[in-house]
């Protein structure tokens, strides 16, 4: 994979990487035929979230070189990768050209930024190779969607502390929709803050959502998206459904688009309005108070590209080994290394639950894009 | 002004007697080599060099000379004592190490002799404060050896290049390896952290690049926790002249220009990581 970033786009792969940083300690850089893909997940599973950027946002975009059926795809530490990208004042200030280049040869992701004054700045990050990092999700399947300019909800969540861990969105009475601070119940009310913000049914450019919806979600990812999605001036999209169920949020350009897919708090109250999917009601209502941390692993799945596009692997597998690819011990051979990784990575309990032609698609249509 | 006026008859029982308008002159470079409790002070007619030491490895020398002071008059030919420098900085930023725009902290120093405290007065809007620090015994310094002749290597930068550079060294490595050569890389930064290694490239034709006299192509390897304190001086200066010698020893020079436009140098000699093992690829 090679791919070049010039002037201003190199400052929004700059802030792409701040927000994704808010969510996970890994950055999985996924190279696609439809563009780079940058994702992560944070260590409880409850927050997935994923950038693509199409190959018109690059001055140059190469998937893979010719020999090289498969794109090669690899997860490096977040911090790592933000070092290269800490400074955004300086990106925009002195930056006019940034290189990205991995390859299965190589043992590093080498990061170039060509800065004003010929100076140049050469990152070697130690990379692992991994599994495509994916999260099932499908926004039409939500019933309540609400669309407004990102300044909108910028402005909205300003008020709220930054130590207020999550916060509730709701459509209240006359179409209101109402920000509120999300309170654990074991605080002591008297003490606490409450913040609420309300905001008239046109602010927002889609309001899809009867009286009395209403989720309760992290406040510190949500203003990881929020951020990005201002100084991309674009509008922002949230999809949700019940309590507990995922709340998945959308921005979309031309050039890139944006998933954030946040875990909301399940509460047994508003869960029994609306009728609860099959498996989802008992393992839900045991959580009442915490985040169903367990419930988005099951929307989760890591594919297993070697298994999917079995004739491929067999000519990686010998090809001379990296470090990484030492250390790594699911890549001994004759080992089937689907399993391991399923279970490694969720134990997918809702997964045979859905329809099964749900999964299915979401599978074949990524492995189609890289192939 | 209260401060001159101050046992003018007196000036005789010191051996040391600086007066400076504004002691943001002089604290501002001592807060560049600011980075131990304890520093060396060397007076003679020509300044004061305060002079602090880590790890017997890295010397930072701090050069006021005597035209920065609105009054300076050393009574013997050299006068040395030790101090305790964050006292003494704490002491001269008594007012504030911001002051307000239009005002300005007048000092004026004095020392008796050896045993005897480091006198300060400071005045700002008619309010004087007396400060009397302690004295100690003067250690030897380091002598670095560090001879222009032997200069393999030299490159003058503009501060400005490099501040970004070292604001964002990756302290995870254990070294900067510094490579200076006619050839390419010309100038090239590198560490070698947890997360990977780092080049930082600087071509000889850049626009930062004031002066480069490169001889011989160098690679030595310095402590970056030794390193990393320079960049406070880094910070203030707008040039730095970055020099290594036969022995691989580093000399880097600050230039600073004061508030009212004065020119004061601040040095840090460091000397190279022996354990020069295999370098990454």
């Amino acid at each position: 994979m090679k791919c070049l970033v010039t002037g201003g786009n190199v400052r929004v792969l700059g802030k792409a990487a701040h927000s994704l940083s808010r969510i996970g300690d890994e950055l999985y850089l996924e190279p696609m035929e439809n563009g780079l893909s940058l994702r992560t997940v944070n260590a409880s599973r409850s927050a997935f979230a994923c950038f693509l950027f199409a190959p018109l946002f690059f001055q140059r975009y190469q998937a893979a070189r010719p020999p090289q059926a498969q794109p090669p795809r690899c997860k490096v530490l977040m911090k790592s990768f933000l070092s290269v990208f800490r400074s955004l004042a300086a990106l925009e200030k002195t930056v006019e050209r940034c290189c990205i280049a991995l390859s299965p040869e190589s043992s590093r992701l080498v990061i170039q930024l060509h800065c004003k004054h010929g100076v140049t700045k050469t990152y070697n990050l130690a990379f692992q190779e991994c599994e495509s990092l994916q999260a099932i999700f499908d926004p039409a399947q939500c019933p309540h969607l609400l669309r407004a300019p990102a300044r909108v909800l910028v402005e909205a969540v300003a008020p709220f502390s930054p130590a207020l861990s999550e916060v509730t969105l709701g459509v209240s009475r006359g179409r209101r929709v109402v920000f509120r601070s999300y309170l654990e119940e074991d605080t002591d009310a008297a003490k606490a803050m409450m913040t609420e913000m309300s905001l008239s049914e046109e602010e927002f450019q889609q309001l899809r959502a009867q009286e009395g919806a209403a989720i309760t979600f992290c406040l510190k990812e949500f203003r990881g998206l929020l951020s990005f999605a201002e100084s991309a001036n674009l509008p922002l999209n949230i999809h949700f459904d019940v309590p507990g169920r995922p709340a998945i949020f959308t921005i979309e350009d031309s050039l890139l688009d944006g998933h954030f897919v946040l875990a909301t708090l399940s509460e047994p109250d508003l869960c029994s309005q609306e009728p609860c999917r099959p498996g989802q009601g008992a393992h839900s209502t045991a959580h009442l108070d915490d985040f169903a941390s367990d419930d988005i692993d099951s929307y989760m799945i890591a594919v297993e590209t070697t298994v999917c596009e079995g004739a491929m692997a067999a000519p990686r597998t010998p090809s001379p080994l990296s470090e990484e690819e030492e250390a790594e011990p699911n890549v001994v051979p004759g080992t089937p290394p689907l399993k391991k990784f399923r279970s490694l990575f969720f134990g997918s309990v809702l997964a045979p639950t859905e329809p099964p032609c749900e999964p299915n698609p979401v599978l074949a249509e990524d492995s189609e894009g890289e192939g | 002004m209260p401060l001159s006026t101050q046992d003018e008859d007196g000036n005789d029982q010191y051996i040391l007697v600086a007066s400076l308008d504004n002691v943001r002159n002089l604290s501002n470079i001592l807060k560049a080599i600011h980075f131990r409790d304890h520093a060396a002070c060397f007076a003679t007619t020509n300044g004061i060099k305060v002079t602090v030491e880590n790890a017997k490895c890295l010397q930072a020398n701090a050069f006021i000379q005597a035209g920065i002071f609105q009054e300076f008059i050393v009574q013997e030919e050299s006068v040395t004592f030790r101090i305790n420098l964050t006292v003494l900085l704490d002491c001269l930023t008594i007012f504030g190490s911001t002051p307000l725009p239009g005002t300005s902290t007048a000092l004026r120093m004095c020392y008796r002799g050896y045993g005897y405290p480091l006198t300060l007065f400071l005045e700002e809007g008619g309010v004087v404060t007396v400060c009397k620090i302690n004295t100690q015994e003067p250690e030897d310094t380091l002598d670095f050896d560090f001879c222009s002749t032997n200069v393999i290597n030299k490159i003058i930068l503009q501060s400005e290049g490099l501040r970004e550079a070292f604001a964002e060294l990756d302290m995870t490595s254990e070294v900067l390896q510094i490579t200076m050569s006619p050839e390419k890389p010309y100038f090239r930064l590198s560490t070698f952290g947890n997360s990977g290694s780092s080049h930082l490239d600087y071509p000889k034709d850049s626009d930062l690049m004031e002066a480069f006299h490169c001889n011989q192509t160098q690679t030595n390897r310095y402590k970056i926790s030794l390193l990393k304190p320079s960049t406070k001086a880094l910070a203030l200066s707008c040039k730095v002249s970055i020099r290594t010698d036969n022995r691989g020893f580093l000399s880097l020079q600050y230039m600073i220009k004061n508030e009212d436009g004065q020119i004061c140098f601040v040095e840090y000699y460091c000397c190279p990581d022996e354990d020069v093992s295999d370098s990454e690829p």
